[in-house]
């Protein structure tokens, strides 16, 4: 599933980051990378979600949420 | 004293650079509570001991590979020879993130001095940080500092000029990994703390020999090394090397990768009680950014913003006014008093008191509007606003991040335009440049509360409320028809940080009030003083000397020679015309100038106003020529200092002009929309 498929309130772990490679890095140097563990926290209709990653909070908009694969972490 | 060591503080984006900055230098640059406050490197000195330093202030960045202007800016300062020492000022309460660039710049090879900011957030959170630890296992030294509080400030700087020698980092922890056996020749823990994996190593190794054969002289292999392995661009362009068999594909994921890898080994063993959780700011955001209620929230707020500036600002504005009559008055017994020249009288009352004073009495106004964005802005709500307004601005081809400009368009176009380089992509930059001019700015707030209250004494505030949503409007209506046309799909690519909610700081407020109150003041002591002057003279001087009808003045002529233009949008009197001119220089003006034109002396004052109602009316000016006046006023050309940054940011004249131009037009066009309605009614 994609993050934008996520319910908030719940940790996903990152299996891979599918966006444009400019915002990839981006996210990497974020420390977003593949077996990383997010929160979701906040979600809109659009697609557009608030999660945190190392212990900050990013909002990102649907086209990158819809990027990242995630599953449920355990 | 010259200048002995100079020092660049950088960091991840809001982690306090720039309140750290303040502290030393004294300075008094702007700090508030969202990610990219900083747009430009600052300099500033400080003396420490026998020694003056130099210190710069730099944008804030989450890493050495650069996306944005901002980040550009800083990793070139970075990289250049200016800096002798690094002071890398880190979040402590968010050190796992905040880790990775100080990973990237120990590898730069310069000294690092590590400054970790915020120790009080991180005490009241219970955390705890091992200070022992820390610099062992990244070579550094690192000083625990609170910029806010001001605690820690001299053992940094101490740390900081100390240090300038180190040329190498020297982790004391030299086997960590357990377990893992190394192939490796060299046991590089020894010189480096990020230390890769063999089969990096091994290549940052190959790579260094054929650097050091091929480019003699080049220093610290190991980070062209690395750079060459992620392929970075500049890098490779620079110093090619022609060894596919080593660069067999970018490394750049792996490297990041086992960075982090590190980074969480340093935060286990360095950080105590790290799942402390801010849930203050968790509770906040579930509502302001709700996904039903966060917009009508936001909406809210505006409102409540611009209610405070009019009501309480217009109450303290009457004071005001009231002390401008009794200097007025006053000056005029005093100056007849002691014999002074009517002419001289008339320049003083009727054209500087007139003008300076005039748009003097609209500082409450200002202050309440700045105070009102510093409190929004200090508080984190700033970012939250980019990702509540993501759905809306998406529609118009935008991201939200593009919103931030916008609303401090509010305040001021200059910062608000400057801002914009936080934003990646260059036509999204370009777009919100064209249309932030469209957000009311305080400058244009003189110039409603004047006229509706003239001319719709009842309704005045609605009337300048309508200001407000009309330029909004504009500047949505402009997005969506560019969006329209461009042909390619824009992607909607918001990413922003969202910092932790904090009771707005005094100090910060104070200092971002106070600039722009005194911006305010120096812009009426000089822009607007000379305005009035010059105003004064031109409307009192005509092809025959002094001229005793202002009919015959040079004013008059050229103002009469562009009312044809101004005729179709109900502007067409020259003193109006000439007051919109005369605008271009900052927008008050066009308060001043109709009071020096139109010979009022303090045009705010109710006496003031009627007198103008009635001039005005007695020519046929009347509502609609009054609404037509305000929305040409909130459209047309932005001032001079607008139009200048806007040349600086999109470095084209070109551009620029075609703003100016199409501004202009747009503004011409809703006058003329709104005046003709206006009629009709």
């Amino acid at each position: 599933m994609t993050l934008s498929e996520g319910v908030p309130s719940t940790v996903y772990h990152v299996l891979g980051v599918q966006v444009d490679p400019s915002i990839e890095r981006r996210l990497a140097a974020l420390g977003l990378i593949s077996g990383t563990n997010i929160t979701l926290l906040n979600k809109k209709k659009r697609g557009a979600v608030i999660f945190s990653v190392r212990g900050t909070r990013f909002a990102i908009g649907k086209v990158i949420a819809d990027g990242i694969l995630v599953e449920v972490a355990e | 004293m010259k200048e002995e060591l100079s020092i660049g503080f950088i960091g991840n984006p809001n982690c306090g650079k720039t309140t750290l900055f303040n502290a030393y230098t004294g300075a008094k640059l702007k700090v508030a509570n969202w990610p990219g406050v900083t747009v430009e490197k600052k300099e500033g000195a400080m003396k420490y001991h026998e020694h003056l330093f130099k210190l710069v202030d730099l944008p804030g960045i989450y890493s050495l590979t650069s996306y944005t202007m901002e980040e550009k800016v800083s990793r070139n300062y970075i990289l250049s020879d200016d800096v002798d020492v690094i002071i890398d000022v880190v979040d402590a309460s968010a050190l796992e993130r905040n880790l990775y660039l100080t990973l990237q710049l120990i590898e730069l090879g310069k000294p690092v001095v590590l400054a970790l900011n915020m120790m009080d957030i991180v005490e009241e959170r219970g955390m705890e940080i091992d200070m022992h630890r820390l610099p062992e296992m990244l070579g550094i030294p690192a000083i625990g500092v609170s910029a806010r509080k001001k605690t820690g400030l001299e053992i940094l700087m101490h740390a900081a000029s100390h240090h300038k020698e180190v040329q190498r980092p020297d982790p004391l922890v030299h086997q960590h990994k357990l377990g893992e056996v190394s192939k490796h020749p060299h046991n590089h823990h020894e010189e480096y703390a990020m230390v890769y994996s063999d089969l990096i190593e091994d290549k940052i190794d190959l790579i260094s020999e054929v650097l050091a054969e091929k480019y003699s002289g080049l220093k610290n292999l190991r980070w062209h090394a690395i750079k060459l392995l992620e392929m970075d661009l500049e890098i490779m362009e620079k110093y090619p090397i022609d060894r596919p068999d080593i660069i067999d594909r970018s490394y750049e994921k792996d490297i990041i990768n086992q960075k982090y890898d590190f980074i969480e080994e340093i935060i286990e063993e360095v950080v105590v009680n790290k799942s402390q959780k801010a849930a203050f700011t968790d509770k906040i955001d579930s509502l302001l950014t709700n996904r039903i209620l966060g917009l009508p929230i936001f909406l809210g707020i505006m409102a409540i913003v611009f209610f405070l500036t009019f009501t309480v600002g217009d109450y303290l504005k009457g004071y005001l006014e009231i002390l401008l009559d009794w200097i007025s008055q006053g000056t005029i017994s005093g100056l007849e008093l002691i014999g002074t020249h009517p002419m001289m009288v008339s320049l003083i009352v009727d054209g500087i008191i007139a003008g300076v004073g005039g748009i003097l009495t609209f500082l409450p106004n200002i202050f309440i509007l700045f105070l009102a964005l510093a409190f929004l802005e200090d508080s984190g709500y700033m970012s939250r606003v980019a990702y509540v307004m993501d759905g809306i601005m998406g529609k118009i081809g935008l991201s939200g991040r593009a919103f931030i400009p916008m609303l401090l368009g509010f305040g001021c176009s200059v910062p608000a335009i400057m801002a914009s380089r936080a934003l990646e992509n260059r036509r999204d930059r370009f777009k919100t440049i064209l249309i932030t001019p469209f957000m009311s700015c305080s400058a244009r707030l003189p110039i409603y509360v004047l006229f509706s209250q003239m001319f719709f004494a009842k309704h005045a505030m609605l009337v300048a409320y309508s200001m407000y949503v009309i330029g909004i409007v504009v500047a949505i209506l402009v997005a969506l028809v560019i969006s329209l046309m461009d042909k390619k799909k824009v992607e909607n690519t918001l990413l922003i940080e969202l910092p932790e909610y904090k009771a707005p700081n005094a100090r910060s407020i104070a200092i971002y009030v106070w600039e722009k109150v005194k911006d305010y003041l120096i812009k009426a002591g000089t822009t607007i003083f000379i305005a009035s002057v010059i105003m004064w003279l031109i409307s009192n001087v005509g092809m025959t000397g002094f001229v005793t009808d202002m009919g015959d003045s040079f004013a008059a002529q050229i103002g009469k020679a562009l009312v044809p233009i101004f005729r179709p949008i109900g502007l067409g009197y020259w003193q109006i015309v000439v007051a919109l001119i005369s605008g271009i220089a900052a927008k008050e003006i066009v308060v001043a100038s109709c009071g020096v034109l139109y010979g009022i002396g303090n045009i705010n004052s109710s006496q003031g106003m009627s007198d103008m109602v009635s001039i005005l009316a007695a020519v046929g000016f009347g509502a609609a020529n009054a609404y037509a006046l305000m929305v040409f006023c909130l459209l047309y050309v932005p001032c001079a200092a607008t139009i200048a940054t806007i040349k600086k940011e999109t470095e084209s004249i070109k551009y620029t002009l075609g703003i100016v131009a199409f501004q202009v037009l747009m503004a011409w066009l809703m006058a003329f929309i709104v005046y003709h309605i206006g009629l009709l009614l």
